[in-house]
């Protein structure tokens, strides 16, 4: 089986920025932080979802680039199998450094749950997984940077072998409050702009 | 379609660094957890690798302050497993690594590698381990909580199938740090005690520490060892919490069933289940619950947790190069650690080792984030 795949949406969250294919739909140029920036995001989506604020910044940035692009697709997420491939660079590193402040010291030893399950970098797909109902094929990945011919060769692969119907996929990285990023895309047969190698470099 | 074969395996566990004294010492009921004392000062139970035989084995090939425990441990594995292969690393050779935290005792200022900051970075960890063989392509880190090393097998198969490469090698691995056990211990999951999966008195996890590392290969070479081809595999999110499992096992039922769906077999096929069993009340349980869904409660079951502890990255890896070994010499191995079961819904859970004639066997495992993951191997005899 050969099915024809396109890039049917994509996103990216950056410098205080949100496009959605190439437009940009947000920005906010005084964020006080990474976290008061996502927090805008949020509003502006018109979101209602109180389990947003428990998140960590990095399950936050996944979460919110994955409702812009579920929202503008074609694809109807409760019916169709949506796999979720994320890759980054930092893993869950700015959570994993919080958790670490908490038990540096035996005299200042606060080690907290609600932290700890965010120092894992799938945790973010989880919540997607939960808020669109996505009991699908999921993976977290770490690369240097963007691994283009990593992503295309997997999310093909996860599509042609029928276990899912599409890929939400791409790049979401929080290092800490200034070094951010996502880039995200649904891979799908629906759309113009063809899912391969070059395409996935260029839009990123 | 491109079949995938595991030809070659290798582990390091605090019951040998090797997969045949590791066997042996499971066919002789011999676990590897013990008492420890952590940093603290509090004592825990846990299944250690000796550090000092790690540093004589590593001097042979490597320069120790050079690298951290982890990587030395990695590369210690990763280079048994290419000498005991045979195989030449070209530009169609894949590099996974699985974890969850990699070199996360960095962060700590007790380690010698606190000062370097890139260190902490999982994809340092891979560019450690790809640079010292000379990988051609930069390593794939993969980071899926406790499905790590379960779902690396599907994705080397992916992988082959999709003719990046020709063959992938895995290795897997966590160390046991006062960042995990803090972590752990704060969910209140530790357990007192040597775990003891799907008993009526488990009192929840012990942790602890392996790498384990496979070749994969889209051919069967002939320094393969001891084949299994993989007939089957799948992953599927719970969509319910990022915590614990689902009350209905729903992500790992659909997991099994979409991987038998893909093998082109039924339940009755499979010999024996190599299962997750961490030993917590809500896993256990979700699990008992979820092979019931799939009529498999009358196929040999164990948890290997009772030897091993949960080695986290390591662990689906580690047992699935346990469960090759069953099915190749026809041994069940005994889930250590049970008393009476202390599940709701009957399971078959392996009491004592069994000779017995195997061809298929499922291994599974679940964890945080809400993610399951199956896979189906069939013993393939040269």
């Amino acid at each position: 089986m050969n099915t024809k795949l396109y890039i049917e949406n994509y996103c990216k969250i950056k410098n205080n920025t949100v496009t959605l294919n190439s437009n940009i739909i947000f920005e906010e140029d005084n964020a006080e932080n990474l976290k008061s920036f996502l927090k805008s995001i949020y509003k502006h989506l018109d979101l209602k979802y109180s389990k947003f604020f428990k998140m960590d910044n990095l399950s936050k940035l996944a979460f919110l680039a994955s409702e812009i692009i579920l929202k503008e697709s074609k694809i109807n997420s409760e019916k169709e199998n949506i796999a979720i491939v994320f890759s980054n660079n930092a893993s869950s590193l700015e959570t994993d450094r919080k958790h670490q402040k908490s038990i540096d010291k035996i005299t200042d030893y606060f080690p907290s749950p609600a932290i700890f399950v965010y120092t894992l970098p799938n945790i973010g797909i989880g919540e997607i997984s939960i808020r669109h109902q996505l009991k699908s094929e999921n993976a977290f990945f770490v690369f240097e940077r963007y691994n283009a011919e990593f992503h295309y060769t997997y999310e093909n692969s996860l599509i042609q072998s029928q276990k899912a119907n599409a890929v939400l996929s791409g790049w979401v990285n929080v290092d800490d409050d200034t070094n951010y990023e996502a880039f995200i895309y649904l891979v799908s047969q629906n759309g113009k702009i063809k899912h391969n190698q070059e395409q996935l470099n260029k839009l990123y | 379609m491109k079949k995938a074969y595991i030809t070659n395996h290798h582990i390091i566990s605090s019951l040998g660094f090797d997969s045949t004294s590791n066997f042996n010492n499971l066919l002789n009921n011999n676990s590897g957890i013990k008492k420890h004392q952590r940093e603290n000062g509090k004592e825990f139970y846990s299944s250690l690798v000796d550090k000092e035989k790690v540093d004589t084995a590593f001097s042979k090939i490597g320069t120790i302050e050079k690298f951290t425990t982890l990587e030395k441990m990695m590369l210690l594995s990763v280079n048994q497993l290419l000498i005991d292969s045979k195989h030449k690393i070209t530009d169609k050779t894949g590099l996974i690594i699985s974890t969850t935290k990699g070199n996360i005792d960095v962060l700590s200022s007790k380690s010698p590698f606190n000062k370097d900051k890139k260190r902490a970075y999982l994809s340092e960890l891979g560019k450690q381990i790809q640079t010292f063989f000379n990988f051609k392509k930069e390593a794939i880190v993969l980071s899926n909580a406790c499905v790590s090393g379960v779902l690396a097998i599907s994705v080397a198969k992916h992988l082959i199938q999709a003719e990046l490469y020709d063959n992938v090698i895995i290795v897997s691995g966590d160390l046991v740090s006062e960042f995990i056990i803090s972590g752990f211990e704060s969910f209140q999951a530790i357990s007192n005690k040597p775990c003891k999966p799907y008993s009526k008195n488990r009192t929840g996890i012990t942790i602890g520490e392996a790498i384990a590392s496979v070749l994969v290969s889209a051919t069967i070479t002939k320094n393969a060892k001891h084949v299994v081809e993989i007939i089957g595999n799948a992953s599927c999110n719970d969509a319910n919490h990022i915590s614990g499992p689902s009350r209905t096992g729903e992500g790992l039922f659909l997991s099994v069933q979409n991987a038998l769906k893909e093998a082109k077999i039924i339940a009755k096929d499979i010999d024996y289940i190599s299962a997750h069993g961490t030993a917590t009340n809500y896993n256990d349980e979700m699990e008992a619950i979820a092979f019931n869904r799939l009529n498999m409660e009358q196929i040999p079951l164990n948890s290997l947790k009772g030897f091993y502890g949960h080695t986290l990255g390591a662990s689906g890896l580690l047992e699935t190069i346990i469960g090759i070994e069953s099915l190749h010499q026809n041994k069940l191995i005994a889930n250590i650690g049970f008393d009476e079961l202390g599940v709701s819904k009957s399971l078959h859970i392996i009491q004592k080792n069994t000779n017995k004639k195997l061809q298929i066997f499922l291994k599974t495992a679940s964890g945080f984030g809400g993610s399951n993951t199956a896979v189906l191997l069939k013993k393939i005899t040269k």
